[in-house]
């Protein structure tokens, strides 16, 4: 018999018990937060918290793509922005069926992903991350091009989307309903992940070469990931213009892919919850930074509520050459 | 029965003519050994063999289909195998799950997006087989991290046979062993003989005299001798070119 | 369109060609020889255009304004790529992207404390700001300096990368580092040569937009992105691919801004062409670029890997 070596501890393990009560917890406190938020006056943070998990589904649809699939996308805000524009443009004509908005949004990010990613997958490496950043932009200037429809000041939205009995004008029920679909996109990505698809994705993030000398095509799997990372991304964007009655280009920056692959590692690839911990770690941080009261002498609070954003971005700096599996995954790591 | 068929191979690197002309015939349950000195383009043979690499000119057949230019994958659906000079296997994952990864390749699409695949006895058992087979049955939930360098090997190996191939490619699976763990490779290539078209690279001399039905010698990305153990050794321009003629073969 | 604005269209795409090709020739290299993505480029753009922008304003020299533009985004590239870049080099992409998306995010903000939020404007220095007559047609002197600026150092470019030692050392780099670096060259100081030349580089063309653009936080993302197109149309690591494909998209967007709204008028209804019109002529560089990478995905002038 061969004999066994090395450390079996080389790779943590994390243990699934943790994993659940863990996952239980940040599920139960975004369930109760409107509780909270009633008891303590604080409605504001209905919206923050809705803001919360509206980008932690967005970034929970890229991590399919970029944690499990290793594609790094850096160009799916553009994806949050056919979501938000499907909203508005059909508002604007007088539409305000939510299944309309729903069957055109997600019909346009069909199409669009479908040939986004036909295109970019045939490269790999520095040009795939480039090409996705490039075709974003292209989509940010149209919207800005877009004059009948907001151009660059944005489209505002008269009412927000009509699902049957379902009264979204009321913010609770809004919460409640991006709750909904965020838990149900979670469990959703919890069965691809094991299915065989998904283990097709993960061994071809593993490992491209063995994957191939196998008898795998990779390519109608990676394309099958992208397009259902960016319908995520359409829904994400859908809420987002109920949430805030607005669609605007700004939505689909560059920044904005940027910020969801800050999520996604703050948060911690490896894991399905890990990009939402991130995106509320991410805009919670901003939240406190931007109107924290430390008492700091010369100013420099003022300066901070201004600029906040150095920060940040040292913060992101310091945490990519730092923390290897992001906060989430070390906050799960066995101690020893 | 010819299984794999190679006539007139050519690969060029620019100016450089890494394999010059080669023909080489495997038959179904053949064990074809090719050795050579270092940079006589064994990986290189093997490479354009299972599609790394597309040759220059040249036909490759396998059971009478042209597979060429086919790409990796498809080589591999054809019933092709191969095992890497580095050891190529997937490191975040148990041994059973590795071998599971092969057989499920086997299995038409895997565009299955609901049914967790772990517990899937239609890949577990056939790896579970093949795991047995290689004798790492009882590794099969180790993670891969933890295994010895002779475990990765034969894990590999173990992944070949679960892809159910008809022709196998071992680049030097010896390579980096013990001679305990040489001995028990040697021991399982015996198992696999008969049942499957196996092209061997090795430098391990004694192994490849034990097991070959043939031998090819390749010097420069030529053969320039082919034929039973026995006769390559006899051969004198074998012995000049690679053997060295100090060397004393029993 | 009059023949006489059709010409200094041309002319004006020519000039973001040139300038395009001042970014796009450093970190086409950089990205070749290290297989790192840097993002961070823009920002050594901006700072050139700032700091030329603030040395002019104090001085009214812009021949001091220059000098100390080049100063400063060689500077700051070289100290980037000691501080961050280096030890992003071993990593995975997303990592290099995402610590150059950080950086970004923390130099814009710099910036922004340093010298506010709203626009800085300059002037065309005197010395340029006249027109010149191009073959009977007037043109504003300063592009035209730019362009022959910009012709100048890609002719210089094209000297040292192709006729010199180093510049051979460069494109073996650019082609296959490893090799190089196992033939005992040092890849590392290879690359480092080759990333302050391209920040001196890109704060010259900061320099030279400073006039007719205007400065301000956040200028050199929009720049970035046209640099990636051209880089990925051209091949990566290819300075003629970085070359051509920076003429080639200088000329579409410019043109294709200036025509396509008319052509549009042309051909479907008033209110379809006013309201797409703009917005497709924005799009056409990426459509190019999809359209290039549809037919050959390496790009037009590849560089040839082992």
């Amino acid at each position: 018999m061969p004999i066994v070596q090395g450390d079996a501890s080389a790779a943590p393990v994390r243990t699934p018990a943790a994993r659940l009560v863990a996952a239980c917890l940040v599920v139960g406190l975004l369930a109760l937060v409107p509780v909270y938020a009633s008891l303590g006056a604080q409605p504001s943070y209905l919206t923050l918290f809705s803001r919360i998990m509206i980008y932690g589904l967005a970034a929970l649809g890229l991590n399919l793509v970029l944690g499990w699939g290793a594609m790094v996308s850096f160009g799916h805000s553009l994806y949050i922005g056919i979501g938000a524009y499907a909203v508005g443009m059909l508002s604007a004509h007088g539409i305000d069926n939510g299944f309309a908005h729903l069957g055109v949004g997600l019909a346009a990010g069909l199409a669009a992903s479908l040939l986004i990613g036909l295109i970019c997958l045939r490269t790999g490496g520095i040009a795939f991350i480039m090409i996705t950043l490039a075709f974003a932009q292209m989509a940010y200037f149209l919207a800005v091009g877009l004059k009948n429809y907001g151009g660059d000041d944005g489209l505002p939205i008269a009412g927000r989307s009509t699902f049957g009995p379902l009264d979204l004008d009321n913010n609770l029920v809004l919460y409640y309903l991006i709750f909904a679909v965020l838990i149900a996109t979670l469990y959703a990505f919890h069965r691809l992940v094991h299915s065989r698809f998904g283990m097709v994705l993960r061994g071809s993030k593993s490992n491209p070469r063995r994957m191939a000398a196998l008898g795998f095509a990779t390519l109608p799997y990676q394309l099958a990931a992208y397009v259902v990372s960016a319908l995520v991304c359409v829904l994400a964007g859908m809420l987002l213009a109920n949430l805030t009655s607005f669609a605007s280009p700004a939505y689909m920056q560059w920044s904005v892919s940027g910020e969801l692959i800050a999520m996604i590692v703050l948060g911690g690839l490896g894991s399905l919850l890990g990009p939402v911990v991130g995106a509320a770690v991410w805009l919670l941080l901003e939240e406190v930074l931007s109107s924290a009261r430390l008492g700091l002498p010369w100013g420099l609070d003022d300066m901070l509520h201004d600029h906040w954003m150095l920060l940040l971005g040292a913060i992101v700096v310091l945490v990519t050459l730092g923390l290897k599996q992001g906060l989430y995954g070390w906050l799960l790591e066995p101690r020893k | 029965m010819t299984l794999l068929q190679v006539k007139g191979l050519v690969k060029r690197f620019g100016g450089l003519l890494a394999t010059d002309h080669l023909d080489l015939e495997v038959r179904a349950g053949e064990l074809h050994a090719v050795i050579g000195p270092n940079g006589a383009g064994k990986t290189t043979l093997l490479n354009q063999l299972s599609g790394a690499l597309m040759p220059s000119a040249g036909t490759i057949l396998l059971d009478g289909d042209d597979i060429t230019f086919a790409p990796v994958h498809r080589r591999a659906r054809a019933g092709i195998a191969r095992s890497f000079q580095i050891t190529s296997v997937f490191p975040e994952f148990d041994v059973l799950q590795n071998v599971m990864f092969a057989v499920q390749a086997g299995e038409g699409h895997s565009f299955s997006f609901w049914k967790p695949a772990a517990q899937d006895r239609s890949l577990r058992e056939p790896a579970m087989a093949a795991l047995e087979e290689v004798g790492m049955a009882s590794l099969a939930r180790q993670p891969v991290a933890a295994l010895a360098h002779g475990a990765r090997r034969q894990l590999e190996i173990a992944m070949t046979l679960a892809m159910r191939p008809r022709l196998l490619l071992l680049d030097e699976p010896m390579a980096g062993m013990s001679h305990q763990e040489s001995l028990e490779v040697v021991a399982l290539l015996q198992r696999l003989k008969g049942r499957y078209g196996i092209v061997l690279v090795e430098h391990d001399m004694d192994a490849v005299f034990a097991l070959a039905d043939r031998v090819s010698v390749l010097v420069y990305g030529r053969p320039i001798a082919c034929g039973t153990p026995r006769e390559i050794q006899e051969d004198p321009a074998v012995r000049a070119a690679y053997l060295g003629d100090q060397e004393e073969l029993a | 369109m009059s023949s006489a604005l059709f010409f200094a269209q041309l002319l004006n795409g020519f000039q973001l060609g040139v300038l395009l090709f001042l970014l796009s020739a450093g970190l086409t290299l950089v990205l070749g020889i290290m297989n790192c993505i840097n993002l961070t480029h823009g920002s050594l753009y901006m700072l050139g255009a700032y700091v030329a922008a603030a040395v002019y304003g104090q001085s009214g020299s812009f021949v001091l304004a220059g000098l100390a533009a080049l100063l400063a985004s060689s500077a700051a590239g070289l100290a980037i790529e000691r501080i961050v870049l280096r030890r992003l080099y071993s990593r995975d992409h997303l990592y290099q992207v995402l610590g150059t998306f950080g950086l970004i995010l923390f130099i814009n903000e710099a910036v922004r404390i340093v010298w506010g939020s709203s626009p800085l404007f300059i002037g065309v220095p005197d010395a340029l700001a006249g027109t010149i007559s191009l073959f009977g047609l007037p043109y504003p002197a300063y592009r035209f300096a730019i362009i022959a600026c910009g012709l100048a150092v890609a002719v210089g470019l094209y000297l040292v990368i192709h006729r010199t030692r180093i510049g051979m050392l460069i494109r073996a780099g650019a082609s296959d580092a490893e090799m190089v670096s196992s033939l005992g060259v040092d890849i590392a100081l290879v690359n480092a040569a080759v990333f302050g030349a391209g920040a001196a580089l890109a704060g010259l063309a900061g320099l030279m937009a400073a006039p007719i653009l205007s400065v301000q936080p956040g200028m050199g993302e929009p720049i970035l992105i046209l640099t990636l197109v051209v880089i990925v149309t051209g091949g990566i690591g290819s300075i003629r691919g970085a070359f051509y494909g920076a003429l080639i998209v200088g000329m579409v967007d410019t043109l294709g801004r200036a025509l396509l709204p008319g052509l549009m008028r042309e051909l479907v209804e008033r209110s379809l062409a006013q309201a797409a019109g703009p917005a497709l002529a924005s799009m056409l560089i990426y459509l190019l670029m999809a359209a290039v990478l549809a037919v050959r995905p390496q790009g037009l002038f590849p560089v040839k890997h082992a």
